[in-house]
């Protein structure tokens, strides 16, 4: 969002006519209004709707939906399972995303453009088939996985990544690995070099130019790349989908059996609106978290 | 700057690896000669990628995904081209919040937008129809067409069209004429990007895929569901394929290191 609030436009005072902005942009309003908007609005009044096997949607304003939703245990594991899941691919992404983009940032101009297109490249490339990889990888107890484990001599059984949270975790690992890299990447360039260099000449060692100079300023980049990292884990559809079969469902799963399978509309909506507020809250809310951190930090 | 140590680098190759593994696994097994999943280990075959001629859904699903990401992302420009001239050069009121609004679809998690949309065309009797799903790409790719013609918008120098209008032109032809030709390689890039983002969609698009127009990613989804065999990963190897395509085309066309860069604030 950030680079729309930057673009400050140029010719802003030669320009007054009040009129041509609005021309302009009407258009994509009325689109987004009449086709976003409109149609969110819909989805919460639905989650609000009656529905029976076989009366199917009757618009009424009713809170069972909602009540279920709250007291059945089943929905409290499944969001549960969901935010753990994204968790635990957010706390990978940067572990190992973070060290990766530093020693990218290190190497030399043509290696690190190769480099940078090969890890970020995937980011492009159909969810559908990167998933569909590492369910080949995985696939069953003969798995290439489980098969390179096992020769390193680091699991005695094979593991079970099919149909698994600890499968799920690896492979949404692996699909939001790039926008980590690449947002560690872009706190990078903003960083002076020679403030290492400096604290090498004062007698740093490796580990101390680590931990006080490098980690610190790289920080608000691993943050914001969390937020995005968590965000679209916790609604990721193909790989939980792929990897967790049938029975292993996270929010995203959950929904689109409600509407396609069980085709209880109203309850797959009220699953939808409810997964949104929550990714709306956690992500405004620590936006506004690390803002005042740094904020602080810089003054 | 300090070079990177053995033990960087030793990180650096597991990591790359890794991240490639997945990626080559699928394009490797697409060719295996074998009638099962597996390695191709006695030769390489293409009879995987013949056997695709022999399932017309995947090659009608591929078609219905080529035009539907060529025609919502040219219809997204439309849109999105004045809305960005607008963004770029005036400062009025409810700027930042138009902005936002047009951006939104990035940070709506896609499966709220399935339900949405199914919900909308619906309720006004165009579900399940190839003009629905169309404007439903539209609204998800409008973004990433935003954003990359707002750049060139932004960058763009002025002093061209000022002479243009000193010149005595005005309206259509200073737009034609001057203003799209400087901020053509924006529009042309953004028009590449939204339609691989159109390309790969899946989680909002499985919401609205009738049979007779379901899209690539459908198709793959709901037969991976029954079952996995070497048929898939052949057609998973030829959209990879086109990908790369379309990344090399907008590398030389753009420069693949800005289009990234542009997406790095997609999520937020």
């Amino acid at each position: 969002m950030s680079a729309v609030a930057d673009t400050t436009p140029q010719g802003a005072t030669e320009e007054r006519s009040a009129r041509a902005p609005w021309a302009l942009t009407a258009p994509a309003l009325m689109l987004f209004v009449g086709v976003l908007l409109i149609p969110l609005a819909m989805t919460v009044m639905l989650s609000f709707h009656d529905w029976g096997q076989y009366k199917g949607i009757e618009p009424v304003f009713i809170l069972k939906n909602w009540r279920e939703i709250a007291t059945d245990l089943y929905y409290a594991e499944m969001f549960w399972r969901t935010f753990r899941i994204a968790l635990l691919t957010t706390l990978i992404t940067a572990v190992l995303g973070a060290p990766e983009a530093c020693i990218l940032n290190r190497m030399s101009g043509r290696w690190k453009s190769f480099f940078l297109l090969v890890i970020l490249g995937p980011l492009l490339i159909s969810v559908v088939a990167r998933t569909l990889g590492w369910a080949l990888l995985f696939g069953g107890n003969n798995g290439l996985v489980n098969k390179l484990l096992m020769s390193l001599g680091l699991i005695g059984t094979p593991l079970r990544f099919m149909f698994t949270e600890t499968g799920m975790v690896v492979a949404l690992a692996h699909v939001m690995m790039p926008f980590m890299v690449l947002s560690v990447w872009a706190a990078l360039q903003r960083l002076d070099p020679q403030i290492e260099n400096a604290a090498l000449s004062l007698g740093a060692g490796s580990l101390t130019i680590i931990r006080r100079i490098i980690m610190p300023q790289i920080m608000p980049g691993v943050l914001s790349g969390a937020i995005i990292v968590f965000s679209l884990s916790a609604s990721a559809f193909a790989t939980p989908a792929i990897i967790g079969g049938r029975r292993l469902k996270v929010a995203a799963t959950l929904a689109y059996d409600e509407f396609l399978n069980t085709l209880n509309w109203p309850l797959g909506a009220a699953v939808a609106i409810l997964l949104l507020m929550a990714l709306v809250l956690i992500v405004v809310g620590s936006n506004a978290l690390i803002e005042r951190r740094y904020a602080e930090a810089f003054r | 700057m300090r070079r990177n140590g053995p033990l960087a680098l030793i990180f650096h190759a597991i990591f790359v690896i890794v991240m490639l593994a997945p990626i080559v696994v699928v394009c490797l097994v697409a060719f295996t000669p074998e009638g099962y999943l597996s390695l191709p280990t006695n030769g390489f075959s293409l009879r995987w990628f013949r056997t695709i001629a022999n399932y017309p859904e995947f090659v009608h699903a591929f078609w219905v995904s080529l035009g539907l990401g060529a025609l919502s992302s040219f219809v997204a420009l439309l849109f999105a081209v004045p809305a960005a001239l607008a963004v770029a050069r005036y400062r009025f009121r409810g700027r930042d919040a138009l902005a936002a609004l047009f951006l939104s679809p990035l940070m709506i998690p896609h499966v709220v937008l399935g339900i949405a949309f199914l919900r909308f065309f619906t309720l006004i009797g165009m579900s399940g129809s190839f003009p629905a799903l169309i404007v439903a790409h539209v609204i998800v790719v409008f973004p990433f067409a935003l954003r990359l013609t707002l750049a060139a918008a932004t960058g763009m120098d002025r002093s061209v069209e000022m002479a243009a209008i000193s010149l005595g032109a005005g309206g259509w032809t200073l737009f034609r004429r001057v203003t799209l030709p400087l901020i053509l390689p924006g529009v042309v890039s953004g028009w590449a990007l939204a339609f691989i983002q159109s390309f790969d969609d899946l989680t909002m698009t499985v919401f609205l895929a009738a049979p007779g127009i379901e899209t690539l990613p459908v198709r793959m989804f709901l037969y991976i569901q029954d079952n996995i065999d070497p048929l898939v990963t052949s057609v998973s190897a030829s959209v990879i394929a086109i990908t790369m395509t379309a990344l090399i085309l907008l590398d030389r066309f753009y420069g693949l290191d800005r289009v990234l860069a542009g997406k790095s604030d997609a999520g937020r």
